[in-house]
This record gives structure tokens, C-alpha cells and sequence, in this order.
């Protein structure tokens, strides 16, 4: 695609709610500034948004940011699925001449009962603003106190296990790895070592997922700047070209873990398996030349899921492929959340690993991936659309 | 009225019906689980709408279950994510596939049983929960 992501930056990370006195316009228009700056350009030479639900509203954005004129607005619907997507999004813009400079951003400030967590348990559930209104849909669901998304998941994963043997020790090993990223990162907000027995002991949330099955709850925004390639060229940092980018995955994948009638072929799946297809049909390369796989880790299952929907495993064989070391940096053949991920460094619905791969392809992450050339970008395992990007070093 | 052990709170149980869902949850306050089949081409679906995905047709007839389903999935809930869940813990929610309803499957509580004694393929049979005067949830237990 004739499309560079040229400039990333974030607001700094907080556990929930600790944002405050900070507002969440403060904290988005801290993450798009810094973006603009690491790419060295001004708020004057933006002229789009590509965004995914749940942020703020980029008109609430542009005014207060004093944007000169908006040619470009669009969001991806679903949930977090969209993250990778949205900056996909951006290029489709640009590619099609509708905008020059497009900003991708997420931010969240889950203060009080604003939680995420609780997003299916409506107003009398105390699920707070985030929370989904009642629906018809939502009555064969909500009477039975599923309420949050890990306690969807809890039972995809339980349908893994089920079917191909999957173990706790496999949940454990995507969160320990994830953790050792973490450590050496000062913007990571858990830093102290994970240990299998740390694993076993936590309290069970949603049989089988355990504390540190769940990503963190946090405040904070990222903001990332795409543009042509052209402009790229001239800009402060080495480009980062998009590959490739999709969205949307099988209809009758649909909303997913709020409806769980899927099809029972992929059901224990993360929904992004048609979706992996599209990306590798487009960028023509396949799983072997990724170097390094951003995947979204709200629920550890769901990052061994994307890793057989993405083909670095076959199915049912993610659990092995990670007790093997294959996902760890820096000696995995994938290194895979070398950010630290939703799970150790923040939770801002993914928008922290796309910035994350763009800093590898730069040559500039902290765990820096040996010469990598090529990365996996993906949103997260929800209602449809889910999405995925594929960047590469350079133009 | 005597409620199922292991049920969520009645707080949670209000419902939205929209004309399709509706003629569901009046089977359900006289104790009957019915599921939407196309008339067209035999597809069950769940939740009620208004197109069979299959054929996209849009009449419907009530089939009504005898009520046996198999644990397809499911989650013991040991933590509760808002504080009206707290004096539920634990609970135990499954996927429930109906065998005789072309496998749809219906989110619901497995209830009077023990949530360690679950597993998946387990054969339960539906049992009723007065959440309010004539709104009543389907639950399953475990069958036999």
C-alpha cells in the first residue's frame, strides 16, 4: 500500500483510574502531539482520523487541537477488534487520496465503575458507562451473570483445552513471557518477575482463567501518524511501510462471546483466521518471513489462539509451540509481545502494539528484535470485524 | 419462591424483549423452553430474529424442547466483576447445545449441583428460575 506509519507516542501509562486529575481529552491530545512530534510534523498538517470504537470523539479532538480541516473520518465498528485495523484504515485513506496525514488513536480512562472489564453487565449490574445498554440479545446472555469479556473468553478457552489438550502451563508461559518483556521497559506498569508457582497460586477469576490470565486495567491513550510513502521519505524517523491490512472475519463468528453460536469448526478460535488469509493474500508473503508478532493479549488463550489463526502453528498445537519457547525474546523463532503487551505494560486496547511494532522496525524497541524486517500487528479476539496489519522496515 | 442454588441475583434478570425474542420469554414464564425454526428450510435458530441466516426467509413456527441439552462449554466464576455478583460466587456458566433443536445453544447457569462436579459433553436438563412475578429464566442441571 503506498502508506508509512511515521510517528507513534503515548501519554504515560496508568493503572485504572489514576489518570485523574488528567482528563481523557488531555490524555489523547498528549499521545497525538507526541506522535506528530517523533514524526516531526505539526497538528497543522493533519487532515484525517482512523479510528476503532470506544475512544473519543475526533471532533471533540480536532477543535481542541486546532486542527486546520478534517478531509478524512471514519471508524472502525466492533470493539478492540479493530485496534491494527484502524491504522489500516488510515492507509486505505491515503491510498485513495482522501487524506495526507491520518491519526489513529485510542484513549480510556476507566475511573470508578468505568471498567471495561464489566462491559456486559448493564446499568443494574453496575457495568458503568462502558457497559453495553440491554438489549433483546443481551437477555440470553446477562441473567446469567456473564458480564465481562474474560468470562466470555474463559470459555472459548475451555473449549481449546477441551479439544486439543491445551493446559493451564500454556496460559502461563504466554503470561511469563509477556512479564520478562516487561521488566526492562520503564513505561511497563508491572516489572517484578512472574514465576509458574506466582502463576498457580493467583486467585481464579473465571475457571480457567487465573489473575494473570487478564490484562491490566488502565488509563492512557497512543496515538499513531500515518502518511504516502512519498512524505515519508522526509520525515524525522525511518518509515515503517504497511504492508498489508484487513478486517472483519466470518459472519457467523458475528458478536462472538456474546452470542456463542459460531460455527462449531472455529468456535475455540480468535476469529482471525479468514482475516490471516486476507492479510497474507495482500501482502504475498506468508507466516515464516513475520520476525516478530504483536498480538493482542487481553486473555493469554486468546494469543495462543491467533497463533494458530495466523499459521505460525497448525490448530490445536499453540499450547506445544509455546512450551517449546517459541514465542520468548530473545531466543523464540517469534518473539511475540516483546512490549510487555496488554498483559505487563498497559492495556490502551492495542494500540500499545502497534506502536511497539514500529519501534522493532525502526530499529528502536527496547527488546529489540535482531534485524527485524517484518511485523504482525493484531487487534483483538471480539465481535467482528477483528483486524490485523502487516508493516515493514523502510518504503 | 424457592430459587435454584447456584443462580445469579435476580437484579441482573430484567429483560428487553423486542417482538421476535418475546413469544421466548412467555413460553418461558409458563415453563416451557420453545426455539424459532424457519419454515422455510428447518433451521433453528437462537437467539430469536427476524431472518433464518440460513435461507434469510423470515416465518418462524415454536418448537418446544423437552429440555435436554449437552455442556458444550463453560466457566466456574469464582470472582465477581461487579459487586452484585459477590454472595453468587461461585457460579458456573455454560454453553448449553440443544441435540434436538439442530444444535443451537443457549447461554445459561448450571444450577443444584456441585460446579467442580462439570464437565464438557455433560447431558443437563433445563429447570426453571422465578426470577419475578411471571419472568422465569431457564437453567440447567445435570441430567439423571
Amino acid at each position: 500500500m503506498n502508506a508509512a506509519v511515521v510517528g507513534v507516542g503515548s501519554s504515560q501509562y496508568f493503572k485504572r483510574g489514576q489518570s485523574l486529575p488528567q482528563t481523557n481529552l488531555e490524555l489523547v491530545g498528549t499521545a497525538i502531539l507526541g506522535a506528530l512530534d517523533d514524526a516531526g510534523l505539526s497538528v497543522r498538517d493533519v487532515d484525517g482520523f482512523a479510528l476503532y470504537s470506544f475512544g473519543l470523539d475526533p471532533a471533540l479532538v480536532a477543535q481542541t487541537l486546532g486542527i486546520p480541516e478534517v478531509r478524512f473520518s471514519a471508524m472502525l465498528t466492533g470493539g478492540g477488534g479493530g485496534a491494527a485495523g484502524s491504522v489500516g484504515l488510515a492507509a486505505t485513506a491515503i491510498a485513495a487520496g482522501m487524506a495526507d496525514v491520518v491519526v489513529s488513536y485510542m484513549t480510556l480512562q476507566q475511573a470508578g465503575l468505568r471498567r471495561f472489564g464489566a462491559s456486559f453487565a448493564g446499568s443494574a449490574g453496575g457495568g458503568g458507562q462502558y457497559s453495553a445498554p440491554p438489549s433483546p440479545e443481551g437477555d440470553f446472555v446477562r441473567p446469567s451473570g456473564l458480564l465481562g469479556p474474560g468470562q466470555m473468553f474463559s470459555i472459548l478457552a475451555r473449549r481449546h483445552m477441551h479439544l486439543y489438550g491445551t493446559r493451564r502451563e500454556h496460559f502461563a508461559e504466554v503470561a511469563i513471557s509477556t512479564r520478562n518483556n516487561a521488566i526492562p521497559r520503564d513505561t511497563a506498569l508491572m516489572r517484578s518477575p512472574l514465576t509458574l508457582d506466582d502463576y498457580f497460586d493467583a486467585r481464579m477469576i473465571s475457571d480457567p482463567l487465573c489473575l494473570y490470565d487478564y490484562c491490566l486495567e488502565c488509563d492512557g491513550a497512543v496515538a499513531v501518524v500515518t502518511t504516502s510513502v512519498e512524505r515519508a521519505r522526509d520525515l524525522r524517523q525511518p518509515p515503517v511501510s504497511v504492508l498489508a491490512t484487513a478486517n472483519g472475519g466470518n459472519g457467523r463468528w458475528g458478536q462472538a462471546i456474546t452470542w456463542m453460536n459460531m460455527d462449531d469448526e472455529y468456535f475455540a478460535s480468535s476469529g482471525h483466521r479468514p482475516v490471516a488469509k486476507q492479510l497474507y493474500g495482500m501482502a504475498g508473503i506468508g507466516p515464516g518471513e513475520v520476525d516478530v508478532a504483536e498480538l493482542y493479549d487481553h486473555f493469554t488463550p486468546m494469543v495462543l489462539m491467533q497463533l494458530e489463526d495466523y499459521g505460525f502453528c497448525p490448530i490445536g498445537e499453540s499450547g506445544r509451540f509455546v512450551e517449546d519457547g517459541n514465542i520468548r525474546f530473545p531466543t523464540g523463532s517469534l518473539p511475540v509481545n516483546t512490549h510487555g503487551g496488554n498483559l505487563s505494560e498497559a492495556y490502551i486496547i492495542g494500540m500499545t502494539h502497534v506502536k511497539e511494532a514500529v519501534e522493532q522496525l525502526r530499529g528502536t524497541a527496547v527488546n529489540q528484535v535482531r534485524d527485524a524486517q517484518v511485523a504482525l500487528v493484531t487487534g483483538g479476539p471480539a465481535s467482528i470485524p477483528v483486524s490485523s496489519l502487516l508493516l515493514r522496515r523502510g518504503t | 419462591m424457592t430459587r435454584p442454588s447456584g443462580a445469579p441475583p435476580v437484579e441482573i434478570a430484567a429483560l428487553t424483549p423486542d417482538s421476535w425474542t418475546e413469544p421466548f420469554w412467555v413460553a418461558a414464564a409458563e415453563h416451557r423452553l420453545v426455539v424459532p425454526r424457519c419454515t422455510s428450510c428447518g433451521t433453528y435458530r437462537m437467539p430469536p430474529s427476524p431472518f433464518c441466516y440460513a435461507c434469510q426467509a423470515q416465518g418462524i413456527e415454536w418448537v418446544e424442547q423437552r429440555g435436554a441439552g449437552v455442556v458444550y462449554s463453560y466457566t466456574v466464576i469464582r470472582h465477581a466483576v461487579v459487586p452484585v455478583m459477590r454472595d453468587a460466587l461461585p457460579y458456573v456458566v455454560a454453553v448449553v447445545e440443544l441435540p434436538d433443536a439442530g444444535g443451537v445453544r443457549l447461554v445459561a447457569n448450571l444450577v443444584d449441583m456441585d460446579p467442580d462436579a462439570v464437565e464438557i459433553g455433560m447431558a443437563v436438563r433445563v429447570v426453571w428460575d422465578d426470577v419475578d412475578a411471571g419472568v422465569a429464566i431457564p437453567r440447567f442441571t445435570k441430567a439423571g
